[in-house]
């Protein structure tokens, strides 16, 4: 226990933490010119279409099975779950595309790259459990065909796509859990790192003195 | 389900016609290389709307890149 007076493990953290993750970085009032594309849109529509997946999802995990499979109301958040997450992964591939052509991981982001690409990997087998978990003959037909390809990779005794309470456990709880934490230190390695700068402009970065200019043409253009 | 039952027939009859999902799905080959029709549609809308995120205008975006 520490006595009055002494550095506390807690404000040890605090101080790491602000460090890490300055406030005035966290949320920004304004940001570079280079934003104003259609391109840069498509992070923010995955966060927004996992925001409607998760809420769809909680619902559903409310009602349960009979409810999304035999009632009109559970059929549309069913629908809506089932959209969210093809909206998501149509906008995260769009993203990631992007991305990818911008090199992203310029300038000190790498882990943010790194991040984003184990979100893409982590939601894969997130949306698999879901199709076996719907509790009709679908989730049935896809949980059959594709135990195959996991037995044959050497993981079927650990992860039983026939086994539905361990597919809804990881479906509901494991995976969503590793989803949103990813994304959390993903859109905090953004804020941190700022948005990437597209190629040209990391060109003009790379001049003696372009700093000022750069940052004197930001302040002009209200960016 | 009574007091909806219609517009929901009605809306299931609408999307039926547009997304026959009473048949086989339509395969596409192309040597080792197998996809369904469904699938092909999907990658063909993220590549025109990725094509189309790059070149069009972006709201606010011109007036913004005129003043630099």
């Amino acid at each position: 226990m520490s006595s009055f007076g002494e550095r506390s493990w807690a404000a040890a953290v605090r101080e790491r933490a602000v460090r890490a993750l300055p406030p005035e970085q966290l949320l920004p009032d304004r940001q570079p010119a280079y934003v104003a594309s259609w391109i840069y849109v498509f992070g923010v529509l995955s966060l927004s279409s996992l925001a409607v997946l998760i809420a769809s999802g909680c619902i559903l995990a409310l009602k349960g099975p009979a409810w999304w499979h035999f009632t009109s109301v559970g059929h549309f958040f069913n629908s809506v779950h089932l959209w969210s997450v093809e909206l998501f992964f149509f906008f995260m591939v769009v993203h990631l595309w992007g991305k990818y052509w911008m090199a992203a991981w310029r300038g000190g982001r790498a882990r943010v790259w790194m991040t984003g690409a184990i979100i893409f990997l982590v939601a894969i087998p997130c949306a698999l459990t879901g199709y076996v978990s719907q509790q009709n003959f679908d989730s049935q037909w896809i949980s059959t065909q594709a135990k195959d390809a996991m037995n044959a990779s050497g993981i079927g005794a650990f992860f039983n796509l026939l086994n539905f309470g361990q597919m809804y456990s990881y479906h509901v709880l494991l995976l969503p859990a590793a989803v949103v934490a990813l994304v959390i230190a993903h859109v905090l390695l953004v804020r941190r790192h700022g948005v990437v700068p597209p190629l040209e402009r990391s060109e003009l970065l790379a001049r003696p003195g372009a700093d000022e200019q750069l940052d004197r043409h930001d302040g002009e253009s209200g960016a | 389900m009574g007091r909806c039952a219609l517009p929901y027939t009605v809306a299931a009859m609408f999307t039926a016609a547009v997304f026959d999902l009473n048949q086989h799905a339509t395969y596409l080959h192309w040597h080792f290389i197998d996809l369904s029709l469904s699938n092909v549609l999907v990658i063909v809308a993220m590549v025109v709307v990725f094509a189309l995120a790059i070149l069009a205008p972006f709201p606010g975006g011109r007036q913004r890149g005129e003043s630099q």
